[in-house]
């Protein structure tokens, strides 16, 4: 059974993922695309992690993969807002 | 299934390896092929890892993909445009480049299949478990590095302090960054303290572990990159003059601790069984406050100007 949900988690993780990087590739101008990736890879790391941390089987395993998840969380938040703050500055928003 | 499955991901790691090495190697915008250059090595340490390396993986994300990625970033920082020149090659000098480049493929390959075949007696993982017990820790790969063939290690770390003073010689840092947003300002608040624990905890774990002295000397360089590009211009380096016996404590004391044991009838670098393990921690904190001092310098790019005008609050190497 917690295969299962661990399975299930994972494929809508990969989902995101997926969607993200199509966002990436398919959406018109630097904001909208930030937009794409960093929502919804954050969402699908997160499902990521939460599925193998519940395959990985103990309970140590599973909290540094949530920390893991946070600091991509953390980091990636960062620099979307960077790399936002620096198309605006520059009005490249191609 | 599992198998196939393990099979397909590394034949599209090696295809990917291929195709990034190429591709960062064949744009003509320099920025490009930089951020190409990480994605190359950050997929290297993933092969590192499935080839079940983890020391390499980790040195190989650390300052393969991440402090050599921002050390060209930081060179081409100040270039006014980032193009190569077209390359004004002659015909035959071309033919000669090519017949150079596939000889030197031939080479390597050779090299390569030799290493393949080499017979059994020759390899030396045996010997290093076989004697592991005696090299005062338990990670193969800090007992070769620390112990058996700590002399090498020696000699790498006199190559990283002459390749600094190279980088020293070359005059003042560039000047630094402007003081950062309260977004990226508040990540390196929390980030930097995180990476000097991370870095301590990866020197530590180096006995019985992956990890060791580069790794954490590496975290802890990060850890000033991060500072220099949140406006601290001295990148959390303590003052030149504390800085210069940091850049060679490693070497110093790797060099002292080897002629002592000299000097008391052991011979050089023959760690007494006992005291190895503890000599090899002394010798890896002080190799580690090098390395991280002297990839911070290279980073910084020298000296930096503006001295002692920082605030203590926001000096990295002393939380």
């Amino acid at each position: 059974m917690i295969d299962f949900i661990a399975i299930v988690l994972i494929v809508t993780g990969i989902g995101f993922f997926a969607v993200g990087s199509i966002g990436l590739l398919r959406l018109p101008d630097l904001h909208s695309r930030l937009h794409a990736l960093t929502k919804a890879d954050n969402l699908g790391l997160g499902l990521v992690t939460l599925g193998t941390a519940l395959l990985a089987g103990s309970l140590a395993t599973a909290i540094k993969l949530l920390l893991i998840w946070l600091l991509v969380l953390a980091a990636s938040a960062a620099s979307a807002n960077l790399i936002a703050r620096h198309a605006l500055e520059r009005g490249d928003e191609r | 299934m599992n198998a196939l499955l393990w099979t397909l991901l590394d034949l599209l790691l090696a295809a990917m390896l291929l195709g990034l090495g190429w591709a960062a190697v064949a744009t003509r915008d320099l920025k490009r092929g930089v951020a190409l250059f990480i994605a190359f090595g950050l997929l290297l340490a993933l092969a590192w890892a499935r080839l079940r390396a983890p020391d390499l993986a980790l040195a190989e994300a650390a300052i393969g993909a991440g402090l050599a990625g921002a050390l060209l970033l930081a060179a081409l920082r100040d270039e006014p445009r980032h193009e190569k020149p077209a390359a004004a090659h002659s015909r035959a000098g071309l033919w000669t480049l090519n017949l150079l480049s596939v000889l030197l493929a031939v080479v390597v390959a050779w090299a390569l299949l030799c290493a393949l075949e080499m017979g059994e007696g020759l390899r030396l993982a045996g010997a290093v478990t076989d004697h592991i017990g005696q090299s005062g820790v338990s990670n193969p790969v800090t007992a070769v590095l620390l112990n058996f063939r700590a002399y090498d290690t020696l000699l790498e770390l006199a190559v990283i302090l002459s390749a600094v003073l190279g980088v020293l010689a070359l005059g003042p840092a560039r000047r630094g960054y402007g003081l950062p947003g309260p977004v990226l300002g508040g990540l390196i608040r929390w980030l930097v303290p995180l990476l000097i624990v991370t870095a301590g905890y990866l020197l530590w774990v180096g006995a019985h572990a992956p990890g060791g002295a580069f790794q954490a000397g590496a975290t802890l360089a990060a850890a000033a990159v991060l500072l220099r590009l949140g406006g601290v211009d001295r990148a959390g380096l303590p003052a030149a003059a504390v800085s210069r016996w940091l850049l060679a404590a490693g070497l110093l004391v790797f060099l002292g601790v080897g002629l002592s044991l000299a000097g008391l009838g052991y011979g050089f670098l023959q760690y007494p069984a006992g005291l190895a393990g503890g000599l090899i921690l002394v010798i890896e904190s002080a190799a580690t406050l090098s390395i991280a001092v002297a990839l911070a310098l290279a980073y910084v790019g020298g000296w930096s100007r503006s001295g002692s005008t920082q605030p203590d609050s926001t000096q990295g190497g002393s939380h």
